[in-house]
């Protein structure tokens, strides 16, 4: 049976004075995904993650919400989403319950005092709410800005860099949660992150984006097929042996080569032959690493000439 | 929603500085009037002794009232500009108006709710004037009739028909701050940051006023069509007799500034990207 689609972006474009942001933008995120949301810095991320939330409008294309088109006459639809956009900006000056009952009282669903401990509890900040905002670390603010975004009980929950300014230790916790979203609670979730190697650890989906364009959506598994894994052989110096691999089967395979380093875009299966190889060639090999992961695949998209001309 | 909005405004620290600021002007105006107030009295109708003789206690809790409330002209509105303007920018510069705006409410309830409890801060404000500048004056100074020096005549109004006047004069103030508190809210449309919209509703509002009182004739014609010229018809009230046509008029003109610089607001903000 198909997954129903929770939130939909079709064709979005969006320009501010004459650069343009997001350049005729579609992806759909279903229910149960981890939808990954990835691309550099100015990428476009979060004016899209913007326009799925109604803060910024669309030049053109429209976002739909569970199939009902979402503009400024249908803000109501905005009970089925919780969102962090950037970073949690919370009321200083109040206590991190005042802030969740706050924002509860405005989520257009009726929510009970043993909900508000419930989520509370959920984000691990059971004990400190009567604290004020202002004496909460990053992370107990990102972990509160949280439960403010599933206070009301949403189907999906768009969160837009949750683990900017966290300690390793937070961003691990952070991870925890999310997971926990997911796979206990039943969430759908958006989440976009410039650690790559956290949306990895993390997403069943994802899209990258670059200068406004989608460049390659997908699930992650299929995109990080250990047929697409990236591996880099380092050996002692040998300023022949990028001549060599020219006559070899394993010029198929080379993406780049010089004197003391070489880069094959390959299955690993095939690693111990292309060993066995460099052996017979007399080349002394130093070490062999995989580059099998998001980041590396991320990077290759992202640089290559065909994300330049968006045509990937 | 709007009891939320109020339970934000009232527990800034900030919103209180406004309360203790009127306390304490009322309070040095009262004291340098307990401490020197009848030398202040004797030169305010130096003009007026040498034709008619004035007995009583011209020096009483109505007249400072009145010399309290013509001092606070362009104080009030700054300290009304001081909570408006800050309601949308003041959000938006903290970035919780992104977080406000995730959620299902309509960005034209967003700003009425605004500007309703910006109403609310100044109606609260001018309630305290009223009770510190009047109750206190009369508690300090005790009663009596009230001689009202204008600038070609004397009004003497008697001890037993001035509250009414002052309770009027209140409720006019009322209205002509929640105009201040409407530019100040579309000006913190504009905004993303409270210092631009409070000192923007500032600079509007004093140049504004020396347009109002400045006698040259090039300002003449537009001075009728100006709001600050009409926020100070309180003091119709003051006069005998009440010049009812003229505060309605000035009435109507706050009110209708009033609902343009709010419906400005919502056009604005329903159309603005948050970027913030």
């Amino acid at each position: 049976m198909a997954r129903e689609i929770i939130i939909e972006a079709k064709n979005l474009t969006k320009s501010f004075a004459r650069f343009k942001a997001v350049d005729d933008l579609s992806f759909a995120v279903h229910t149960g995904d981890v939808y990954g949301f990835l691309g550099q810095n100015g990428a476009g991320k979060s004016t899209t993650m913007r326009m799925l939330l109604g803060l910024i409008y669309p030049d053109s294309g429209q976002v739909q919400i569970k199939g009902t088109r979402f503009n400024n006459n249908s803000r109501h639809l905005l009970k089925h989403v919780g969102a962090i956009i950037e970073r949690p900006d919370l009321y200083r000056y109040l206590s991190g319950w005042d802030n969740l009952k706050m924002f509860a009282g405005i989520s257009g669903v009726e929510v009970t005092t043993g909900r508000l401990h419930e989520v509370l509890d959920i984000v691990g900040l059971r004990g400190r709410e009567q604290d004020k905002v202002k004496a909460y670390s990053q992370g107990m603010k990102q972990r509160l800005g949280i439960a403010i975004a599933l206070v009301h009980n949403p189907d999906m929950l768009i969160l837009d860099e949750p683990t900017n300014g966290l300690d390793p230790q937070g961003i691990y916790e952070m991870r925890l949660l999310i997971q926990r979203l997911s796979k206990d609670l039943g969430k759908t979730i958006l989440i976009s992150s410039h650690l790559l190697h956290e949306v990895e650890q993390i997403a069943t989906s994802m899209i990258i984006i670059h200068r406004g364009k989608k460049i390659i959506e997908g699930d992650v598994k299929s995109l990080l097929s250990p047929d697409e894994t990236l591996m880099e052989v380092v050996y002692v110096q040998d300023e022949q042996l990028p001549s060599r691999f020219t006559g070899s089967k394993w010029v198929d395979y080379l993406v780049s080569a010089n004197a003391d380093k070489a880069t094959f875009k390959m299955n690993p299966a095939g690693m111990p032959d292309l060993n066995k190889w460099l052996v017979e060639q007399g080349v002394q090999v130093m070490e062999i690493k995989s580059s099998h992961s998001l980041e590396t695949y991320f990077l290759s998209l992202t640089n290559s000439p065909y994300a330049e001309a968006g045509t990937i | 929603m709007l009891k939320l909005e109020l339970y934000k405004i009232f527990r800034r620290p900030r919103t209180y500085i406004s309360f203790g600021i009127i306390t304490a002007f009322a309070m040095v105006i009262q004291l340098a009037l307990l401490a020197d107030g009848k030398n202040f009295i004797s030169f305010a109708l130096m003009g007026v002794t040498e034709q008619f003789e004035i007995q009583g206690k011209i020096l009483n809790g109505y007249l400072v009232t009145y010399i309290i409330l013509q001092s606070l002209l362009v104080q009030i509105p700054l300290l009304v500009a001081l909570v408006a303007g800050d309601v949308l920018a003041g959000e938006a510069g903290m970035g919780t108006l992104r977080l406000l705006l995730t959620k299902p409410v309509s960005r034209t309830k967003v700003v009425l709710v605004k500007f309703t409890a910006s109403v609310c801060y100044a109606l609260l404000l001018i309630t305290w004037l009223a009770v510190i500048a009047l109750v206190m004056s009369v508690i300090v100074f005790g009663t009596g009739d009230m001689v009202n020096l204008k600038s070609d005549t004397v009004v003497i109004i008697l001890k037993d028909d001035i509250m009414w006047r002052y309770m009027a004069a209140f409720g006019f103030a009322a209205l002509a701050m929640t105009t201040v508190a409407s530019l100040s809210l579309l000006l913190s449309a504009f905004a993303d940051n409270a210092i631009g919209p409070i000192m923007g509703t500032m600079g509007i509002i004093v140049v504004l006023m020396i347009f109002s009182t400045l006698d040259l004739p090039v300002f003449s014609v537009i001075r009728q069509y100006l709001f600050t010229t009409h926020m100070i018809g309180w003091k119709g009230f003051f006069d005998d007799p009440v010049p009812y046509r003229a505060i309605a008029n000035s009435a109507v003109v706050l009110a209708v500034y009033t609902i343009l610089f709010v419906g400005a607001t919502v056009v604005w903000f329903n159309k603005k990207d948050i970027q913030s």
